[in-house]
């Protein structure tokens, strides 16, 4: 189960990170050194995204990356078999991002069966609302698998907890509205925020969203449980090399 | 949500978590809107005193005579202020940002129409406007871009993915999640996450109130078939809805592109190429391959040029209540010509596929039938490209001489 993993892995560390990756970028073989420097850098949980043509909630950063791992011929099928190898080498747990129509096409409960198959743990569908995914939230269930909802800013107190009864494992919270990959502000209004997204909900709580350096992890600290770091990786990627990926987790801990 | 705005199988509201307070709201709004006793009139006021409503339904005297089956209407869209049904969508949606106190919109735009409706209906509000176009259409429709400049809107050039509409779509939405508490999104067609296809549908549906009305004055008689070309289906909705009768056949028409044989087309419900999917916020039949990647598109008319097509027109292709079809640019370009010559109107681009079917249709057809045609909009913002079809060689020499004016 991922929540309990979660909660002894806390026991050791104030806050757990979890990392982001594009399947296929900037090709599959790269993908995998960035996976494995960032286990090796002692990253908790990652986010394997299966890229998508229109990443409608992605910032620039994270859509380009979709965009060239698909003109580069990244397959849903690649992407499967990837993440199986990731699964198996690698002793924590990968969740699968990506967007609903992937999920739609392939079948829903297909696609739940071959997660849980292959060893992934959850999924985190950002177009998909619990009132519209009520196949995969059963498919979900029955395999065992955490579906991970999210918080937003704009969320109200009653939707947190309708959000949180149809999560396992932990809620992401957003912090702040927006897309991935732009600056966040880490002020008292987040803290209240996250005070509020803690009140409603036992799981743990992730936040993402402009999480990009040493400070933020640790404004998080005693906040959250997981501090989320998506685009920052890209970026360092992009402009040093995929061997920035693991000197830079070192750096936020 | 009160409800999904489901619609068959299709439609729904897949929105991220930080959209969801602004769909209920927007959704609120719209209910308070529709069940407000005094707002249509207001809004058909609106439109008679700034867009030419009633628009007129002219009898194509010639191209009747010319195809000797069919007597054939055209219910004149091209006659709104800005020259498209766009309008009309535009304004209703105006008058709700105004009642929700918003003071920014935003808009996609493919051919361009939309874009410049919703960038004068923000000059005529006092709103901020900024309008997504694919960096495609951008060089496509250059004159569009002008005019919204110069009403005051930012034309943000869209370098992402396809670099069309759909891609605009997306670049809207990304605003719309940073700036919800300020701005409204105008979507211009009826797709999209509910409430959007419900609501588009009912400002368009001026169309067929009038266009039902006027036939039934000039005939005393339903008409036979009603055609209407089919992006993400506005104007078909906005006609159609008039003539739910048995008796009246309504016929949606897409573009075939190249052809449907050779995948460069933008027809989403005449081929297998298309299937059901989720993106964009909904449900509905898009031109997807196996792992539901959206395909690049092609159309001649950049409105029409769209991977997805409105939830309600996928149900009413599933239920057989619409007939759909598709023609070619290359017959697009042949019923463009024939209607300038023989009426002396000039359909856009998107509308003229409207008429290419029709012009199939009408000679099979008895002279007891009626038919109407919609004009969504008019063709003389597509002068380039329609230049360039036809391949006027006096407009060549003089788009050289004017590019000679700006070197010298």
């Amino acid at each position: 189960m991922l929540e309990n993993y979660i909660s002894e892995r806390l026991k050791k560390k104030d806050i757990l990170l979890m990392t982001h990756i594009v399947m296929g970028y900037p090709n599959f073989d790269d993908s995998m050194a960035i996976v494995e420097q960032m286990v090796e850098a002692g990253v908790d949980l990652m986010e394997l995204q299966i890229p998508f043509s229109e990443p409608m909630a992605d910032g620039p950063v994270i859509l380009g990356a979709n965009q060239k791992a698909l003109d580069r011929g990244a397959r849903v099928e690649r992407c499967f078999e990837f993440a199986e190898e990731a699964a198996a080498r690698f002793d924590i747990p990968f969740l699968f991002m990506t967007y609903y129509n992937i999920l739609f096409k392939y079948g829903v409960e297909k696609f739940a069966a071959r997660m849980a198959r292959i060893g992934i743990k959850g999924a985190i569908v950002p177009d998909l609302p619990p009132e519209e995914g009520k196949d995969y939230l059963a498919a979900m269930e029955r395999e065992g698998l955490a579906p991970i909802h999210i918080f937003s800013p704009t969320t109200t107190d009653r939707r947190m907890a309708f959000l949180s009864s149809q999560t396992r494992g932990f809620v992401y919270c957003m912090a702040r509205k927006g897309v991935t990959g732009k600056e966040t502000s880490f002020s008292s209004d987040l803290g209240d925020y996250l005070a509020r997204c803690r009140k409603m909900t036992e799981l743990p709580l992730a936040v993402g969203f402009g999480v990009k350096d040493r400070s933020d992890v640790e404004f998080l600290k005693g906040k959250a449980d997981i501090a989320v770091v998506g685009s920052q990786t890209i970026r360092l990627v992009d402009e040093e090399g995929i061997m920035a990926a693991g000197r830079f987790i070192k750096k936020l801990m | 949500m009160i409800d999904r705005g489901y619609y068959g199988t299709f439609g729904g509201a897949f929105v991220p978590e930080i959209l969801t307070a602004t769909f209920d709201e927007l959704e609120a709004e719209f209910r308070k809107l529709k069940a407000d006793p005094g707002f249509w009139q207001e809004y058909c006021d609106l439109m008679g005193s700034y867009s030419c409503r009633p628009t007129p339904l002219t009898y194509a005297e010639n191209l009747t005579r010319h195809f000797q089956g069919a007597k054939i209407y055209i219910k004149r869209e091209d006659l709104n202020h800005t020259g498209a049904h766009k309008a009309n969508n535009v304004m209703g949606q105006g008058l709700l940002v105004k009642r929700m106190g918003k003071t920014r919109v935003i808009a996609e735009t493919g051919a361009g129409q939309h874009g410049v409706a919703t960038a004068t209906m923000a000059a005529k509000f006092g709103f901020d406007c900024t309008v997504y176009m694919g960096e495609v259409d951008v060089k496509r429709q250059r004159p569009n871009v002008f005019w919204m400049e110069q009403m005051g809107a930012t034309v943000v050039p869209v370098t992402d993915g396809t670099r069309i509409l759909k891609d605009a779509i997306n670049e809207a939405f990304r605003d719309w999640v940073s700036h919800m508490d300020t701005t409204h999104y105008v979507l211009g067609t009826a797709c999209g996450p509910h409430p959007f296809p419900e609501m588009v549908s009912y400002f368009q549906s001026i169309i067929g109130k009038e266009a039902r009305k006027q036939i039934l004055e000039r005939e005393s008689k339903l008409p036979t078939r009603v055609y209407a070309c089919v992006g993400g289906g506005s104007n078909a909705m906005g006609i159609f809805s008039g003539f739910p009768d048995d008796q009246v056949e309504c016929v949606g028409v897409e573009a075939a592109g190249h052809g449907l044989a050779s995948g460069k087309h933008a027809s989403r419900l005449c081929t297998d190429d298309a299937s059901v999917g989720v993106a964009q916020g909904y449900k509905t039949y898009f031109l997807q391959d196996s792992d539901g990647q959206m395909k690049e598109t092609h159309s001649i008319a950049a409105g029409l040029d769209y991977v997805g097509v409105s939830p309600i027109l996928s149900q009413m292709h599933d239920q057989g209540t619409a007939r759909f079809e598709a023609v070619t640019d290359a017959e697009v370009i042949e019923a463009l010509k024939l209607t300038m010559g023989k009426e002396g109107i000039i359909p856009a681009l998107e509308s003229a596929h409207a008429f290419a079917q029709a012009f199939k249709e009408a000679p099979t057809m008895s002279k007891d039938d009626t038919i109407i045609i919609n004009q969504s909009g008019r063709g003389d913002k597509d002068i380039f490209t329609i230049a360039d079809a036809l391949g006027d060689p006096s407009w060549k020499r003089f788009i050289m001489e004017k590019a000679g004016e700006y070197h010298a």
